[in-house]
């Protein structure tokens, strides 16, 4: 039982933390937008490496120096909006879509001249785990991640239904063009979802990035178990993301757990097709996705 | 009396191609202003035109003392025109009273509480429905919450286009008596509708269009009186 919780549910909530955080902006930027930004994952790399530099010049720890890696990455998916977005806004959205793997070869090949290809870690050294007690066994990161989504769901709930901001967000998501006609300043609403999913963004690429290490990959590898949540969740409902990051994440962890023989049910390695299979089978039997409801 | 809206010789359409083509009309302040005629004479467009969602080509629209012509639509609601679209015109997924809230965003009113006070009063069925979402309502109150959106701006001049499309008979009288309400309470209202002889009957005057072009143009009384409107435009029969 204890193996369980320590090996398998824990680790598969924080895996699921940074699937989520992903897969919010992914979904809002979808519900707002109207397309799918393939360059997501590299947002997630651009602020694990804002962050890193920060941790390198003043020492301190990632989580305290993610506001730098936050800035990078907002600024970094404000300018490709501004330069290569923006302008094909109103062309069928599978221009933006395309733009957008663009956008992620340009920050990746960014991040290789600036940073170098290999391999980085936030902190050297092996991290001891946590005991609480006396049975669970956990990493502080896994209980950091877990921290940082229940504080981001709070958060984000309030913002969406709470501030003008947020209403107006999910009123250009019903209806972009009621929006307009009320008035509504749709770039304004633009502009909040992409400093929202930045800063998400960003801080999912520190926790991915602590989880392991750091490389110019680790946002993209990333990418498709984050549409699979975002899918899950139904497409442009960040909350239905969040909890479909949480579900894909528990899934793949859990899929190794020894069920019923001593063996894991499902070898690890295949551990992110259990997650795939899923969203398949859901895609053909609720493609609506397990909310209903939009942007919320 | 100076006018509050005036267009004059608008030509405009979509993507280049003229649908209306040099039409002038002129709305006074606290008029109910109607435009009718057969599908596709480019009612909607008009209306459209004024609120910057289609291409003008040529022509002016002004509003007050403002040429309005080519304006970006989010700034005609802070200058004091609201608009109601024919269709897909409510936030389904936002609550009855987020959707109102909406109207408040771009032009926010003096007193939010007695301006939500009074568009309730207007619409009481929507006192119980203020937590649901917007889309879960019938029709006719789908239309009610988009009539209390707009209010909500305190506009000068609202532009209804088609406000009983799709209703019940029954909530076509309401909405009737519900524009007859919005004016008593000082809004000027240009509409386009398709019921035309009940539009008529609370219409002070009436433009009918007619491929693109002003045909007519006169008070809703004589336009109903008159044989040659009635047997083109309202299905021949007298009223009874």
């Amino acid at each position: 039982m204890m193996e369980f919780i320590n090996f398998y549910l824990i680790p598969g909530l924080a895996l699921g933390s940074i699937y989520a955080l992903g897969a919010i902006g992914i979904s809002m930027i979808f519900g707002i937008l109207r397309f799918a930004h393939f360059a997501h994952g590299d947002v997630m790399t651009l602020g694990a490496y804002g962050t890193l530099t920060a941790v390198w010049l003043s020492g301190l720890h990632p989580l305290l120096a993610l506001p730098v890696g936050i800035v990078l990455a907002v600024a970094a998916v404000l300018l490709a909006d501004k330069i290569f977005y923006k302008p094909l806004r109103d062309l069928p959205t599978i221009y933006t879509v395309i733009a957008s793997f663009g956008v992620a070869l340009i920050f990746r090949s960014l991040i290789q001249l600036i940073w170098g290809s290999q391999n980085q870690v936030f902190i050297r050294g092996v991290q001891k785990p946590l005991v609480l007690f006396d049975m669970i066994r956990v990493s502080a990161l896994h209980l950091e991640a877990i921290a940082i989504i229940v504080i981001a769901a709070v958060a984000l709930h309030y913002f969406l239904t709470r501030t003008k901001t947020g209403r107006s967000m999910r009123a250009v998501s019903d209806n972009p063009e009621l929006a307009r006609v009320a008035g509504l300043d749709t770039e304004k609403v633009v502009r909040s979802t992409w400093i929202i999913g930045g800063s998400l963004a960003a801080i999912a690429g520190v926790l991915a990035g602590l989880d392991t290490n750091i490389q110019p990959n680790l946002g993209w590898n990333l990418i498709l178990p984050m549409f699979a949540a975002t899918i899950l969740g139904g497409i442009g409902k960040p909350m239905g993301a969040l909890l479909g990051g949480m579900v894909i994440g528990l899934i793949e962890e859990l899929s190794a757990y020894p069920w019923i023989t001593d063996e894991p049910l499902i070898n690890p390695g295949y551990k992110s097709a259990t997650a795939f299979l899923i969203m398949v089978i859901l895609l053909i039997f609720r493609p609506q996705g397990l909310l209903k409801g939009r942007l919320l | 009396m100076s006018a509050l809206l005036v267009i004059d010789g608008l030509t405009a359409g979509y993507g280049g191609l003229p649908i209306i083509d040099n039409i002038n009309l002129i709305v006074a302040p606290s008029e109910i202003v109607l435009i009718i005629g057969p599908n596709g004479a480019g009612k909607s467009t008009a209306i459209k035109s004024v609120f910057a969602l289609t291409s003008i080509i040529s022509g002016s629209i002004r509003f007050g003392d403002r040429e309005i012509t080519g304006i970006a639509t989010q700034k005609l609601v802070p200058m004091g025109i609201a608009a109601v679209p024919q269709s897909r015109n409510i936030f389904p997924s936002l609550t009855v009273r987020e959707n109102l809230d909406i109207g408040t965003y771009a032009a926010p009113p003096h007193d939010r509480a007695e301006v939500e006070e009074r568009v309730l009063t207007l619409f009481p069925d929507l006192k119980q429905k203020l937590d649901q979402p917007a889309g879960e309502l019938s029709g006719g109150q789908r239309q009610m919450v988009t009539l209390g959106r707009a209010l909500m701006s305190e506009p000068r001049l609202l532009l209804l286009d088609e406000p009983t499309a799709g209703l019940s008979p029954a909530y076509l009288e309401r909405i009737f008596d519900l524009i007859l309400d919005i004016r008593k309470a000082g809004v000027t209202i240009l509409m386009v509708e398709q019921n035309a002889r009940q539009a008529l009957s609370i219409a002070d005057r009436a433009y009918v269009l007619v491929n693109g072009r002003n045909f007519a143009s006169d008070t809703g009384a004589n336009l109903l009186a008159s044989d040659e409107i009635r047997r083109s435009f309202l299905g021949g029969t007298r009223p009874s």
